[in-house]
């Protein structure tokens, strides 16, 4: 085995040697091992192994009565998610079958057969465990132990127990299930619990990259372009722009840093909601802005900063940018002040001026060490709902643009007016994967691209 | 010689003239929205005098508590809205710190089959856009009986249950705890539990404060999870939720200054806490950022 196989072939291979391992525990075991593949839990409870049998015993019991009584009907109907209509019968309305639950709890069954298998899995492993160190002749632990383990050795089970199920239920699930709506006909014409709904294949897909009057081609294009574009620029504008004022602040003879830096930080100890509406509404048509420039004379007619296309795109960058500096200001005055003075010094007697020591030491210093950082702001940044929610909702609205989209809309927005104003669901589920697929393309060409990553010692 | 520090020294003069030229400008910019919403917000109401809509100046012409008044008058549910985000934000910070205590030790000092799986798992997991699962959550709230009038626990609920994602900045902290500790420790017999309780969270009280801090100040800008799950249900709605309707509808015109008087009340505890507590944030995003 020392020759280094691909990741297939490994799993292949682990796999294969798990079923021989299965085979071998049942051949060489005992009765009460045999009988533990079927009821999970026997062996470890005839051998005194109370805590653990009882653990398997109960997942399998549970399991059963979860699929007899309640997912097991949900199952059956998941490859068509349900045929009985919901009829009007006089006026009493009765219900027939709910395509959400369907998908939701059909999923869930799905999944947690699979666990089952693993519950099953460890269950026979345990039993050869514990069948080999009778057979050594030791003594097994005793439940006590096995219980205060929970604290000590296997303490990891015990912290991650609560957080793990937290994140299947409202983080896992709810994305598989909106996978799943992707290939499906879920939108206000088919809303459950009245109207069924069911799977359509790749429609929807094919429907996003038509270029016709009903698709969403143009419109995807058109917001993916701007999404790419505000997430380049909020990224690399506060990125510049904050070492710059922190390299300003840091500058030796300037008194009262403390004061700047606390003046600056007010924009993010300000909840958003409060200081974005504020100055949503101070650029509005009838705003402080344009009523203080109309009074001095500048101009005649008021701006129009968020009802022209390119200027409310432009007003949103710059107010992210008010936002933005602060945060970026903290994080490099503590960086800025580890670059070894040294360099700057020798540089200094070199005849270097400002700038290129700039460009020569602290720029290159401050790209390597927060190369992962610039990294998920950036991600960060192609969600970033707020900002460009309650500054805009997205608007100025086009013609141009379908299902409500708006001039400047991410996707992420687009997505939540999706779901809430059009309940078109399944097109938003389609743009949701769409948003997966670009952070996670950008994410994985530019991590590699990282100097950090490629050189974990550059700078040391 | 002489001449040449001179000229030096006349150039740093320039130069630092500047620098507090910038800074004082900028200083004016960022302070300016918030000069305004304090000024707005002690405009009178009274439709004899002043007004409460949008306005061209800043200073009112008669300063009067009215938007203030009314906000405590009852006349709308102010008091519970802001009652519920305060619930959300001390119920969030407390579960959620603990929450990404637990991942981040679990994550740092044990070794376990599954652990890179996991980490990596989680990771592909936060590249999906959350509001992707809106209609979802709200389905599996609903079963619970957890929206509408049931919003406030529903919201929490959510918010900390899959916090446990959030756990990179405080696991940085945690790897740079020496590990040699952790080992005399266990040579001496103490067990992981004790461990973590004992030794690990006294040293950790910066990164303590820094999550508890950030899960605290979440919730008061939560706009989208809370509008979607208190849906229509003007009791169950937080502060970000409530005064974006003065701003945004049109049936609430005039409201502006009782928007801004709103916001003052949200933001005046919030950033004297976070003034506080600054520190630890700064700690807290300066090694987040380093280690990514």
């Amino acid at each position: 085995m020392a020759k280094k196989m691909n990741p297939v072939a490994e799993g292949f291979y682990a796999l294969g040697k798990d079923i021989t391992d299965i085979g071998v525990t049942f051949a060489d075991g005992d009765w009460k091992t045999r009988v533990s593949y079927l009821i999970f839990g026997f062996g470890p409870l005839m051998r005194g192994q109370i805590v653990k049998g009882l653990g398997f015993l109960l997942c399998e019991a549970a399991f059963i009565a979860y699929l007899l009584f309640f997912g097991g009907n949900y199952l059956s109907k998941f490859n068509t998610l349900g045929t009985v209509e919901t009829a009007k019968k006089g006026r009493v309305t009765v219900y027939g079958d709910n395509s959400f639950l369907i998908l939701l709890f059909g999923l869930l069954t799905i999944i947690l057969i699979a666990l089952i298998i693993l519950v099953w899995r460890m269950n026979i492993r345990e039993n050869r465990k514990e069948e080999l160190l009778l057979r050594r002749g030791m003594t097994l632990p005793s439940n006590r132990k096995v219980l205060a383990s929970l604290l000590d050795t296997n303490f990891d089970k015990t912290l991650l127990a609560l957080p793990v199920l937290g994140i299947f239920v409202f983080t896992v699930l709810p994305i598989l299930f909106m996978i799943c709506v992707a290939f499906t006909n879920y939108d206000k014409n088919h809303q459950s619990p009245t109207n069924l709904f069911t799977w359509v294949g790749l429609e929807n897909f094919s429907k996003l990259f038509a270029f016709g009057k009903t698709g969403f081609g143009s419109t995807f294009l058109t917001v993916l372009g701007w999404t790419l574009i505000w997430a380049f620029f909020a990224t690399f504008l506060n990125y510049f722009l904050g070492m710059g004022v922190a390299i300003l602040i840091n500058k030796k003879g300037i008194k009262f840093k403390k004061l700047w830096r606390t003046i600056l930080v007010l924009t993010i100890a300000v909840p958003q909601f409060v200081s974005l509406l504020y100055v949503y509404k101070m650029f509005a048509n009838d705003g402080l802005v344009n009523g203080y420039l109309i009074k001095w004379g500048w101009i005649t007619s008021p701006i129009p900063f968020w009802t022209n296309p390119m200027l409310a795109r432009i007003t949103i960058i710059v107010v992210n940018v008010w936002i933005g500096i602060p945060y970026m200001m903290l994080i490099a005055t503590g960086l800025l002040m580890n670059i070894p003075e040294e360099l700057y010094e020798s540089a200094r007697i070199d005849g270097a001026t400002p700038f290129q020591m700039f460009r020569s030491i602290t720029l290159p210093y401050m790209l390597f060490v927060t190369g992962p950082f610039l990294l998920t702001q950036f991600t960060g940044n192609l969600n970033n709902f707020n900002v460009i929610y309650l500054l805009t909702k997205g608007q100025p609205q086009s013609m141009r643009l379908t299902d409500n989209a708006g001039q400047t809309d991410l996707l992420v927005t687009w997505l939540y007016k999706m779901t809430v104003t059009d309940t078109n669901y399944k097109m938003a589920a389609v743009i949701g994967i769409m948003v997966f697929l670009v952070t996670a393309v950008v994410s994985l060409v530019v991590y590699n691209m990282l100097p950090s990553v490629k050189d974990e010692g550059g700078f040391q | 010689m002489k001449k040449d520090s001179g000229s030096m020294k006349r150039n740093r003069l320039i130069g630092n003239t500047i620098t507090y030229i910038v800074l004082i400008l900028m200083s004016i910019i960022w302070l300016f929205p918030f000069f305004g919403l304090i000024m707005q917000s002690f405009r009178s109401y009274n439709p004899a005098v002043e007004y409460g809509g949008m306005v061209d100046y800043i200073i009112p012409k008669h300063f009067s508590l009215d938007n203030y008044r009314f906000l405590f008058s009852g006349e709308t549910n102010y008091l519970r809205w802001y009652a519920n985000t305060l619930i959300i934000a001390v119920c969030v910070s407390v579960l959620q710190t603990i929450i990404i205590l637990c991942v981040s030790y679990a994550l740092s000092r044990m070794r376990f089959k599954g652990r890179t799986f996991l980490m990596r798992f989680w990771l592909v997991l936060g590249m999906f856009p959350g509001f992707l699962t809106l209609i979802c959550l709200y389905f599996l709230l609903k079963q619970f009986g957890l929206t509408q009038a049931g919003a406030v626990p529903g919201l929490i609920l959510v918010s900390v249950a899959s916090s446990g994602m959030g756990y990179y900045v405080c696991k940085g902290y945690f790897d740079t705890l020496p590990i040699a500790l952790d080992e005399a420790a266990r040579i001496d017999g103490a067990s992981r539990s004790k461990i973590f309780l004992i030794l690990t969270m006294p040293l950790s009280k910066p990164i303590i404060i820094y999550t508890a801090l950030v899960a605290f100040m979440a919730p008061w800008c939560d706009f989208v999870m809370a509008s979607y799950i208190a849906f229509g249900n003007d009791k169950s709605y937080n502060v970000a939720v409530a005064l974006q309707r003065w701003v945004w509808t049109n049936d609430y015109q005039g409201y502006f200054t009782r928007f801004c008087a709103g916001g003052i009340l949200v933001a005046v505890p919030v950033t004297i806490l976070f003034m506080f507590l600054q520190k630890y944030y700064v700690e807290g995003v300066t090694g987040g950022a380093v280690k990514g």
